[in-house]
């Protein structure tokens, strides 16, 4: 840590941590259910958990990015945070406007749109908020000593981000352009301006991590980006399918989003090759896991999985199924949670000044939890698989085949399980090493 | 080899074009296809008015509605077509939670105006032009083929 006001950053990492435990709490609750232990559907119906579960997931990755931000753009900028009271009200804000969501969402109290499900009046308070938090990072930008690439795309990447969650607000009579708008805040933020937040976040951890020179990396995140943009904005149609807009998206969304792993296959060679060419090897291991570790599986769950149902003659089948629940884990595992968990790896030693970083629980969270993750993809893939076939080539009914695969289940719960275990050491781990302090000023 | 200057000309270069030519497509779609394939001119009060019901309790928590939602109940765009109003009237007017394979629906309970004002929100959507979706399932087809 290099200036006192860095330390907001931790707060919002803390924040993080604890809606991901939330979060993980509902998906068991819908794991359950699925296999009949529906005990608690009176005070927690399905809709329910399955509405906190995505949004506090898409809370505790925003609530991640903009710690990466107050931790990276000071340091990047050579520059204190312009006002560091504004950060923490804009932090209690988020968190008090997330928790008014949530308990809404246990009383009906929400607009039944996947993933925009917090209500309107709501919305206003998100956009204020977030206003305050962009303002607070641009004007830190500016006032700072260097611009560089690594934060202007980060920076772009949460501007970005911003401007497309206001379609996702404007109400229509008609469910094709609902869903139509819909996906340009979900569709253009998961495979576009998100991967700029990513890659931004993954270009500094290599800037520290293996030390090789910033030019070089620099280069290639802008040719990242690039390949991200130019394949992610037109590969928007591969949603646009069966939506009840006409055919030119089958040939123009198939064609892009089957470019899009190429942006993600870039970003995991960028990642192994600037490790290998690196020279410092800078000690924090369990920082390096991760950041290698999130363009590596970002690759095989967005890239590869996404790639297995993105053309139109698949999708026609996959649409809708528990393929894309298994596609849509990996995907926010490998991109957004990963990243997150690596930037706070990074950040949690010289915040607090105690180097607790060769642990071996740091090490064992790390395997557990991707070994988890990834047994969860297989069962929600078999799963997934087994009703494409049943349901829409057999034409068995939708009831009949959901018995047929409840055994899945079984298996997904046992790989929760893993993959929870290993959250919690993480979570023992970040609680370890305390609170950050001025003396964590002098080390790095 | 590639420089900085160039990589960046390449990331804003091609982000400009492709959004470029997302907007002209996105245009189209919304003046001249939306019109033809999701007749908006049926978009009645009573519709409308479903489709308020159908977001205000949130039915996409459990079900996928042109294939989009979630993944625990059934697909419904095409539901009148397969069940018929009366059945879906009496799953949304039901007083205990429906579950005809021990899967849970809320019981909603919707007075007779609510449930038909749903059951024209789906008839409405049952009648988009999907470009083929939902597939009708090839081995159920040829087995009624040969029973023929
Ligand atoms: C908690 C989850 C849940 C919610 C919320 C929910 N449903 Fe259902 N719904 C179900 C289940 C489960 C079934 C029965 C599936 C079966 O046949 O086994 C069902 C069945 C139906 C059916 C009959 C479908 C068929 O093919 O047999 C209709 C129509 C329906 N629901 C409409 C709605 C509407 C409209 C709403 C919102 C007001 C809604 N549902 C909300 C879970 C839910
Ligand atoms: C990190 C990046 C990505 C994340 C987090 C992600 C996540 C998701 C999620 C959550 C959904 C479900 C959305 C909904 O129904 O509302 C989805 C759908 C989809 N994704 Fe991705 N995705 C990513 C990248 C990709 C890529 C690169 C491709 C293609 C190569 C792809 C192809 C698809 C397709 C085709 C669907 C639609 C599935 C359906 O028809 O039901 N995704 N994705
Ligand atoms: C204990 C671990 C978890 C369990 C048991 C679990 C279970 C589930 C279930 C049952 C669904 C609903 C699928 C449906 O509609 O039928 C779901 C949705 C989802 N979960 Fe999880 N989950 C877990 C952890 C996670 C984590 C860690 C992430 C993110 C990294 C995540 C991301 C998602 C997403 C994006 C969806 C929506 C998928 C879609 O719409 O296609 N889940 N989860
Ligand atoms: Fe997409």
């Amino acid at each position: 840590m290099r200036y006192k006001s860095q330390k907001v950053a931790y707060w919002f990492f803390a924040l993080s941590m604890l809606l991901l435990t939330l979060q993980i709490v509902y998906g068991f609750v819908m794991g359950f259910d699925r296999i009949g232990w529906q005990g608690l559907h009176d005070y927690i119906p399905f809709n329910t958990a399955r509405a906190v579960h995505t949004n506090l997931l898409v809370m505790w990755l925003l609530s991640g990015f903009m710690g990466a931000a107050y931790y990276i753009i000071p340091e990047e900028s050579e520059h204190e945070l312009v006002n560091v009271k504004l950060a923490y009200i804009q932090l209690i804000a988020f968190a008090l406007v997330g928790v008014a969501a949530i308990v809404g969402y246990h009383f009906n109290y929400w607009e039944g749109r996947k993933f925009l499900e917090i209500p309107r009046p709501l919305d206003w308070l998100v956009v204020v908020d977030v206003l305050t938090f962009l303002g607070l990072i641009l004007a830190t930008i500016y006032a700072g000593k260097k611009k560089t690439t690594t934060s202007l795309v980060l920076a772009m990447g949460l501007l970005f981000a911003a401007l497309l969650y206001l379609p996702g607000m404007i109400w229509f009579d008609n469910q094709t352009m609902d869903s139509f708008f819909r996906w340009w805040v979900v569709h253009l933020w998961v495979e576009g301006v998100w991967e700029l937040i990513m890659g931004g976040i993954l270009a500094f951890l290599l800037i520290k991590i293996t030390g090789v020179d910033r030019e070089v990396i620099e280069k290639w995140l802008y040719v990242i980006v690039g390949l991200t943009f130019i394949s992610g904005i037109l590969g928007t149609g591969h949603h646009y399918y069966y939506i009840g807009v006409g055919k030119i998206w089958l040939i123009v969304g198939g064609i892009f989003s089957a470019l899009e792993p190429l942006a993600f296959l870039g970003m995991a060679l960028f990642a192994v090759a600037m490790y290998r060419k690196g020279e410092k090897k800078h000690p924090n291991k369990i920082a390096l896991s991760w950041t290698l570790g999130t363009a590596i599986v970002s690759f095989v769950g967005a890239g590869l999985l996404g790639m297995a149902h993105t053309l139109p003659q698949v999708n026609m089948y996959t649409h809708g199924t528990l393929v894309t629940a298994m596609h849509g884990h990996l995907a926010f595992w490998g991109a957004y949670a990963m990243i997150v968990l690596a930037i706070i790896s990074y950040a949690m030693p010289n915040l607090t000044g105690r180097k607790l970083y060769d642990s071996n629980r740091g090490v064992l969270a790390f395997w557990l939890s991707n070994i988890g993750m990834l047994g969860m993809t297989v069962a929600f893939g078999v799963a997934g698989v087994a009703q494409v076939y049943l349901e829409r080539k057999v034409g068995l009914e939708f009831g009949v085949v959901q018995q047929e695969i409840e055994v899945h289940f079984v298996i997904l719960l046992i790989c929760a399980t893993m993959f929870a275990t290993g959250i919690c050491l993480y979570l023992y781990e970040f609680i370890k090493y305390g609170t950050p302090n001025d003396e964590a000023l002098q080390l790095n | 080899m590639l420089s900085k200057s160039q990589a960046r000309t390449f990331f804003l270069g091609g982000t400009a074009v492709t959004f470029l030519i997302f907007l002209g497509l996105s245009w189209n779609s919304l003046s001249n296809e939306v019109p033809k394939q999701t007749h908006p001119e049926n978009l009645t009060p009573q519709v409308i008015a479903g489709k308020q019901l159908w977001e205000a309790n949130n039915c996409m928590g459990c079900h996928t509605i042109l294939g989009e939602g979630a993944y625990y109940a059934p697909e419904l765009t095409k539901v009148v077509e397969r069940r018929g109003e009366g059945y879906i009237k009496a799953v949304l007017m039901s007083k205990e939670p429906w579950q005809p394979r021990g899967r849970k629906m809320v019981a909603y309970g919707f007075s007779d105006e609510q449930a038909m004002q749903l059951i024209e929100f789906l008839k409405w959507i049952g009648n988009t032009d999907l470009n083929g979706f939902p597939p009708k399932p090839d081995y159920q087809q040829s087995t009624q083929n040969t029973t023929k």
